[in-house]
């Protein structure tokens, strides 16, 4: 699904993702960690296609093909979804519109036919009973004055419309109260099957106690310094990343 | 903003205009040059009353006096007033008894700007007054208005044969004397609309004029005249188009709206002259002077314009709230790219006891343009209780456009309530990956940005011209992100 091969990337000067190695299959969860200011978000914008950061080494396979010769909108289609930390408001554009306008831009590159009013409503009514999305939300301009914990709903609810391949959560689960997160939650685990996979950007192991990881990775200064299963994440809940950060430094040379 | 997204802005903004053909057709003109002999020979050639040259003399005195205006928020390009035609119209008219009889390349130029003459083809529900260039080409569903009392023709027309409404109401929401440009109208305005609302009448339709430019080396002075008697409602709608020229033209109308008791008038602009090229070569100079009285108490004016067109648009359309609970409304939304300017907005007067004002700007630039809010709100010392809400954003597209605001208050009663609000906003870059990120490509994520920025606007316009207008600023907007 998802190799990422020795990937270093910055913003302007600044590196800040310093060779990370990354290898998702179809059907996996992954959850990374890490301390603030590691890299975890760069990490996801990047792969997204935020143009703030430049590419400088390394490459990325998304189902065979070369990621970051893509567009952002083109990485989209192709099936990657990024719920993102900060969604985004955008006034006098309705949700309803909005989704309609990226359901069909998805499927017209996919050579699918766009959906009718009475198939997208369909579709809608199934979707948002996944994230208890009420109507209102629909009609409602898309994001504008929804509370934190709406406006991570809503970005489940997309991630439900639009059936991407890989997703990565960042930090959905930041914000939010243990309802709203356990909503969240019910709503990966029952859109999760063997052909899609996840990866999970989040500081808590709270959020890992609904979705169960198959990986944990450490991120550490642009670099995935530990890779474990979900009992990692219990030992940094209990232990902080202090012994992760001296492990890592033991790991270099001197400088 | 990097290169990239700068280069993709470059191109969603610098789309081309589309309605930049022009019409060969046998035109007749008036010898270029200003003077009383060319405001006779316009007289003559339409075949005017006396009264009506005089007071065209009248005001040529009038606008001997002015001075050009320097407060403005741009450079005013040199203009040789003594080196336009002040009438420009096609050969074969006059008396058309039916449309068999217009010049077929007339039929052919409004059909392509999408505007059919033939009432079979046309929109239900629209009545449209087409002028081209100097003259009215033709007034569609004129019998079916009739039949209610309504006049819909064009002015010249009324002039000969309602001259005792045009008589009273010429002139008396924007005098000749209000500014050099509403003075020089006044003295060689050629064509335009007329609307007569009779009591009680709510119009079935809407009205509508579309404006088109042609000819070469000319200038249009349109003027507009619409009254809307006791009780009465219309919906009137403008649009207007020009040839891509290498030339600056001149369009310098005055429109005066007259709302008696109780009457509501809703006047709509989808103004689209040519801007001129991505160099600022060419283009309309779009200078005009809209003004509507609530003359009578409880009477309702509502200006909604969608501007993006001309290299330079200047205007306010404005509403005198003479009378008591009168209410006067401006919606506006101004896109300018390239090198164009705009410095538009809108001036309320209250002068009548519990009237009311609303104002909702909303101005984009893109590219290298410049784009202006100037408004004012003055209430009177009788004006109890008057109220005004004022909401002027503006939107930045890219790093090379300004954004202005320009407000007026002016309140002599204590009893005022004015509220104003301005915010100015760049195109988020974080709305646009937002929307990537969702499969949307930059273009057309624009165009989504910026029509939900504009809705409230446009959700004022008749419905058919709304979907016009929203494709409308998506094509203007095609290569502008930035």
């Amino acid at each position: 699904m998802l190799t990422i091969k020795n990937l270093f990337a910055g913003i302007e000067d600044k590196a800040i993702l310093k060779g990370i190695n990354l290898q998702v299959n179809p059907g996996e969860i992954h959850a990374i960690m890490g301390p603030n200011g590691s890299g975890k978000s760069s990490l996801a914008s990047v792969l997204a296609g935020k143009e703030d950061y430049q590419v400088t080494d390394g490459e990325v396979l998304f189902e065979g093909k070369d990621l970051l010769e893509l567009s952002p909108d083109e990485r989209a289609k192709e099936g990657l979804f990024l719920a993102f930390q900060y969604p985004v408001e955008i006034p006098g554009v309705s949700n309803m519109q909005f989704l309609k306008t990226a359901v069909n831009e998805i499927r017209s590159y996919r050579n699918q036919p766009a959906l009718t009013a009475g198939e997208f409503l369909s579709l809608i009514k199934q979707k948002q009973k996944l994230v208890e999305l009420d109507d209102q939300f629909l009609r409602r301009s898309l994001n504008t004055g929804f509370s934190g914990g709406e406006k991570k709903k809503n970005e489940i609810f997309q991630l439900a419309m639009f059936e991407p391949k890989l997703s990565i959560l960042d930090e959905t689960d930041s914000g939010l109260d243990i309802d709203a997160l356990r909503i969240i939650a019910n709503g990966v685990n029952r859109l999760k099957n063997n052909n899609n996979s996840f990866v999970l950007i989040t500081h808590y192991q709270r959020l890992l106690d609904y979705i169960v990881p198959d990986f944990v990775h450490v991120l550490y200064d642009g670099k995935i310094i530990l890779t474990g299963t979900k009992d990692l994440a219990l030992e940094l809940e209990e232990k902080g990343y202090d012994w992760v950060k001296e492990m890592a430094h033991a790991k270099e040379p001197a400088q | 903003m990097s290169n990239t997204s700068n280069d993709i802005l470059e191109k969603v903004t610098t789309g081309d205009y589309e309605y930049g053909f022009s019409t060969e057709i046998d035109m007749e003109y008036a010898p270029p040059g200003l003077n009383e002999e060319t405001i006779a020979f316009i007289s003559a050639k339409k075949s005017e009353p006396d009264w009506l040259l005089q007071w065209r003399l009248k005001a040529y005195k009038t606008f001997l006096k002015q001075q050009l205006p320097r407060w403005q928020n741009f450079e005013l390009p040199e203009m040789d007033l003594q080196a336009i035609s002040y009438y420009a119209a096609p050969k074969k008219k006059p008396e058309l008894k039916s449309l068999d009889e217009v010049d077929p390349e007339l039929l052919k130029t409004f059909e392509k700007l999408g505007i059919p003459l033939n009432e079979q083809k046309q929109l239900t529900g629209v009545a449209v007054d087409a002028v081209f260039d100097s003259v009215s080409v033709v007034t569609t569903f004129r019998e079916e208005l009739s039949k209610v009392g309504i006049i819909f023709c064009s002015i010249s027309e009324a002039i000969k044969e309602h001259p005792e409404l045009v008589q009273k109401y010429l002139g008396s929401v924007v005098p000749q004397s209000d500014n050099y440009y509403a003075a020089l109208n006044s003295a060689v305005f050629s064509d335009g609309s007329f609307v007569y609302i009779p009591e009680g009448v709510r119009c079935p339709m809407e009205l509508s004029t579309y404006f088109r430019i042609n000819a070469k080396n000319s200038g249009q002075f349109e003027r507009t005249l619409i009254i809307a008697d006791k009780n009465s409602y219309v919906s009137y709608l403008e649009g207007c188009t020009a040839p891509s020229r290498d030339e600056n033209q001149l369009h310098a109308a005055v429109v005066e709206l007259v709302a008696l008791e109780n009457a509501e008038i809703k006047y709509s602009t989808v103004q689209n002259w040519y801007p001129g090229d991505k160099d600022g070569k060419g283009g309309v100079y779009n200078f005009v002077t809209k003004r509507g009285i609530c003359l009578g108490n409880h009477s309702k004016i509502s200006w909604t314009q969608v501007e993006t067109g001309s290299a330079i648009t200047w205007k306010y359309p404005s509403v005198i709230l003479k009378g008591d609970y009168t209410s006067g409304e401006f919606y506006s939304v101004a896109v300018t790219r390239h090198k164009q300017v705009a410095d538009t907005g809108t001036k309320m007067y209250h002068i009548g006891k519990n009237s009311k004002s609303r104002i909702i700007s909303k101005g984009i630039s893109a590219g290298e343009a410049q784009n202006a809010y100037r408004g004012l709100v003055q209430v009177g010392p009788n004006a109890r209780n008057a109220r005004n809400y004022t909401q002027c954003d503006s939107l930045l597209i890219g790093d090379r456009c300004g954004a202005h605001t320009f407000p007026y208050i002016e309140s002599k009663n204590n009893t005022a309530q004015i509220e104003h609000e301005a915010t100015t906003s760049k195109i988020g870059e974080d709305q646009i990956f937002y929307l990537n990120q969702r499969g949307i490509d930059t273009e057309k994520a624009v165009g989504m940005i910026v029509n939900g920025y504009v809705k409230e606007v446009l959700e004022k316009l008749p419905m058919e011209f709304a979907v016009e207008a929203q494709k409308l600023l998506a094509i203007t907007l095609e290569g502008s992100v930035g």
